[in-house]
């Protein structure tokens, strides 16, 4: 905890260094945000919806409510609130609102449809240790996917590089926007993350070429290999800059830069890790290095250890559904996110997937009645942070999304059913108080540029 | 001495279960079958059958009596198009028996044999309401060897005994990108190539003394796979044939009309541009309706309203999982369908009755009426809602348990996040 809050330290005394120098440097020599968001939200008219059961994503169920909405912010809910003149009206009545699904592990862009071997982008496969890529630089914003997630409800998604490398690269978290270049989808101020694997993918790769890391013990020296070799990074940059920046500067490394990103607690661990004992394992390492890991995705057997990752505050994004693909998700239980949810941990459902990422209302619909009906008591107050709050907190956007609470980005689905069951479509979706989807309106059913002119498109999903 | 005593003791133990008489009273039951919904009813089994459906059904003294006031009682749901009893974890191979990439066998390959009734996969199935499957084999591709045929699907119980309930209910074969790359790479070659071997079959089978004779040309395929072929060619055994394209779906029904072929169609995923077609050729279609992304070239026109076109002219469908380890996740894909526009009962018709009737089984399966096998299930709501869950499951009048692996995990490990536990790990 010392090493990571020097770290931050660390950072802050970068950004006072950039504000006097003028220039367009950040911390430690890297540019600052060399590839910047382009994303701004239209200018929206004011909005209420009326009527509506609200799930607030911080735990309350409010019936009949009115949720306003202005400058692409959210304003207020509540009951009986007075609506302003000139804001105007949605009749939510019979219909739920929830804040825009966030979905915290998506290959959307990466590998797009339809797929094939020209668009397959998610795995640089050729080196363990792959942290220079940045998922951005293959996202296809015309993926045909995302127009099917915004329909499911989904507003914002942290697109992360595949499993196949201990270090798979940088994520990138979007808003899922139209837009014809990935900049103008990015999710302005989102932190970066950085994509680990554990277990059978990577020593399955690389083990089949004959090369380190065959085993899991292999795996694990490789993450401590790296992370030596990230920490001395820091330090040569720390002494640099505690030098006062005399002398050339270190060389710059775009792989160490993003495990050094981590060490200074500016980049956020995503780590796919499937088994208890694993886990562990990396819990241990984070200590050793000094850095937190924010999350652990797919995470079959988290369960195992719930009361651990709550204590260590690790968030756990998993599903309810899948299990038994390889040995390491055989453990794998509908229960296992409201596990973790009633031992007090962060617990988040997930789709890695571009059919489950359409109806993760749904699977959270799942697990809620499956541990309900295994005597956990989960309201579905709760049960939406699996999907809105919860996956905000693993990509640290959690200040600006994933909530309604007054002063976040108005990012909103109204839904025209209790959205955990299979019945519940998503009539509207807002991004930003922006109107993205409505199920009624095909202005607001754009297709991809890819969809144009293809056959058999009458119909909007 | 002691296996055989084994032996006995488990047959005097499977013999009064089955003959036990179950009266399923109170419930809202929806047969689907010609009795329709009965508001508050009552399911009578005797012997492993269903007796008698109906609102004024007396009890007989000494049924054992399931009290299903305010629940949904229905038929077991059929999956169709799965592996279930062929495979434990995927990335196991010797677990994994769906395949063969054997030499000379592919249409003769029978997914009947080999079935494991102690799959950790069959009880996570049955706790979504499963109690039937057709069991199907895939692809073992291997470069050197072009195969056009999988094999054939069997009709499996799920009650943990012998699985095998009929063999051979279909012969299972892919079209479109998948059967055109392993005829060579292109869609006209398998066409050409299925039409060959069909002629080959037909000669075979008319000259089998002359072929056992050594007197007959050469066939392409080997004896067995010709012999698994033959009831294909005189329309007895439906040719399950995987197709995605609305152009390949229209090649599908053009062959099948030629070489009088029986139909069933998988996939499907243009179905909907085609449907008149389909529905006009009477060929029934299995689907899994969530498939809506343009997933390839053969998919672009994929859409969520597909049941709800086909069923709505007329075409019987079937509504599969998210595959075998997700089977049970059909009921939720028939709800989705129900969601985009399929009528409720046609979505649980869908895996019910549908598939039993697309297979052959629907004189055993399918519905609650008399007569059929006793495979009810009792849910607490909606069946195809998420938010329902089953509260019993009875397969041939047997009441299944209510318990998986999986449930087992949990009630290991959930003491320990309980309110009471102070974060002490088992």
């Amino acid at each position: 905890m010392a090493s990571t809050m020097k770290y931050l330290g660390g950072a802050g005394i970068a950004l006072i260094s950039l504000a006097t120098a003028g220039v367009a440097l950040a911390a430690h020599g890297a540019p600052d945000d060399p590839f910047p968001a382009t994303y701004h939200p239209a200018a929206s008219a004011p909005l209420a919806i009326v009527g509506a059961t609200v799930l607030t994503g911080t735990g309350a169920e409010i019936p009949d409510a009115t949720l306003l909405i202005a400058d692409g912010k959210i304003e207020a809910v509540g009951t009986k609130l007075p609506v302003p003149e000139g804001y105007a009206l949605v009749d939510g009545r019979g219909k739920w609102v929830t804040p825009g699904i966030i979905d915290a592990h998506s290959h959307l862009g990466v590998n797009p449809s339809p797929a094939t071997p020209s668009h397959e982008d998610s795995n640089e496969a050729v080196s363990p240790n792959t942290a220079e890529v940045w998922a951005e630089h293959s996202v296809w914003p015309q993926d045909p996917k995302f127009r099917l997630a915004r329909a499911g409800g989904v507003t914002s998604l942290m697109i992360l590089p595949g499993s196949a490398n201990l270090f798979g690269g940088r994520s990138v978290t979007l808003k899922n926007v139209p837009s014809v270049t990935t900049q103008g989808m990015k999710f302005p101020g989102a932190p970066y993350g950085l994509k680990i694997a554990c277990g059978e993918n990577p020593k399955r790769v690389y083990g089949g070429k004959g090369r380190s890391p065959a085993t899991r013990m292999g795996n694990v020296a490789g993450y401590r290999k790296a992370w030596i070799d990230a920490a001395d990074y820091v330090r040569r940059q720390d002494k640099w800059e505690a030098g006062g920046k005399t002398g050339d500067p270190p060389k710059r490394d775009l792989q160490l830069e993003t495990l050094a990103g981590v060490l200074r607690g500016e980049i956020l661990v995503q780590n796919h890790c499937y088994r208890a004992d694993e886990m562990a394992v990396m819990v241990d390492v984070a200590r050793e290095f000094g850095f937190k890991i924010r999350t652990f995705h797919h995470a079959n057997e988290a369960f195992k250890i719930a009361p651990l990752l709550a204590k260590e505050d690790i968030c756990v994004a998993t599903w309810a559904n899948s299990w038994g693909a390889k040995m390491e998700s055989l453990d794998g239980i509908e229960e296992n996110a409201p596990m973790i949810d009633a031992a007090g941990g962060c617990a988040i459902i997930h789709s890695d997937d571009g059919l489950l990422i359409q109806r993760l209302n749904q699977e959270a619909g799942i697990a809620m009645t499956a541990a309900n009906h295994a005597g956990l008591s989960v309201s579905r107050g709760e049960a939406i942070k699996w999907i809105t709050a919860n996956p905000a907190k693993a990509m640290g956007i959690a200040d600006k999304v994933g909530t309604l609470e007054p002063g976040k980005m108005a990012d909103v689905v109204l839904w025209s059913a209790n959205p955990f069951s299979v019945y519940a479509l998503a009539d509207r979706v807002w991004v930003d108080g922006v109107i993205q989807w409505d199920r009624s309106d095909p202005r607001y059913q754009k297709p991809s540029d890819f969809i144009l002119g293809q056959p058999g498109q009458e119909f909007v999903r | 001495m002691i296996r055989a005593l084994a032996v006995a003791f488990a047959f005097a133990c499977a013999v009064p279960a089955a003959a036990q008489t179950v009266a399923i009273t109170g419930g809202r039951i929806v047969t689907m079958g010609p009795a329709g919904e009965i508001e508050r009813g009552t399911v009578l089994i005797r012997n492993g059958r269903i007796v008698a459906v109906g609102a004024d059904v007396p009890v007989p003294p000494g049924a054992k009596i399931i009290d299903a006031t305010g629940k949904i009682v229905t038929p077991g749901l059929v999956a169709a198009g799965t592996a279930l009893g062929l495979i434990e974890v995927r990335s196991v191979e010797t677990t994994d028996d769906r395949a063969t990439d054997a030499d000379d066998l592919s249409a003769a390959f029978d997914a009947g044999y080999g079935l494991n009734p102690d799959s950790l996969l069959i009880p996570v199935a049955r706790l979504g309401g499963i109690t039937r499957a057709i069991t199907t084999p895939t692809y073992k591709d291997r470069s050197d060897r072009e195969l056009l045929f999988a094999g054939q699907a069997a009709a499996v119980t799920l009650d943990g005994s012998a699985m095998l309930m009929k063999r051979g209910v279909a012969m299972v074969l892919d079209m479109g990108d998948a059967g055109a790359e392993r005829a060579g790479g292109a869609r006209a070659a398998e066409l050409v190539a299925l039409r060959a071997l069909f002629a080959e079959v037909r000669d075979y089978k008319m000259r089998r003394a002359a072929y056992d004779r050594g007197q007959t040309r050469d066939y392409t395929l080997s004896r067995a796979d010709m012999d698994a072929l033959i009831p294909v060619v005189e329309g007895r055994v439906p040719l399950l044939v995987s197709v995605n394209r609305a152009a390949d779906i229209r090649d599908a029904l053009a062959l099948a009309r030629e070489e009088r072929l029986k139909l069933i169609i998988e996939s499907a995923g243009e179905g909907w541009r085609v449907a008149d077609e389909i529905a006009a050729a009477g060929v029934p279609v299995l689907l899994t309706p969530v498939e809506n992304t343009p997933a390839s070239f053969e998919m672009l026109g994929a859409t969520l309203t597909n049941a709800a076109r086909l069923a709505g002219v007329g075409v019987t469908i079937a509504i599969g999982g998210n595959g075998n380890h997700r089977e049970r996740e059909m009921r939720y894909n028939a709800g989705n369908a129900a969601a985009n526009g399929l009528g409720w009962q046609a979505a649980l018709a869908a895996i019910t009755i549908n598939p039993a009737r697309i297979f052959g089984l629907a004189d055993r399966i399918g519905s609650l009426e008399a007569g059929k096998e006793g495979d009810v299930v009792i849910w607490d709501g909606d069946p195809l809602d998420t938010l329902t869950r089953p509260t019993s499951v009875f397969i041939r009048g047997i009441a299944q348990p209510m318990t998986s692996r999986a449930t087992e995990l949990r009630d290991r490990y959930l003491p320990a996040v309980l309110p009471s536990a102070n974060g002490e790990m088992p």
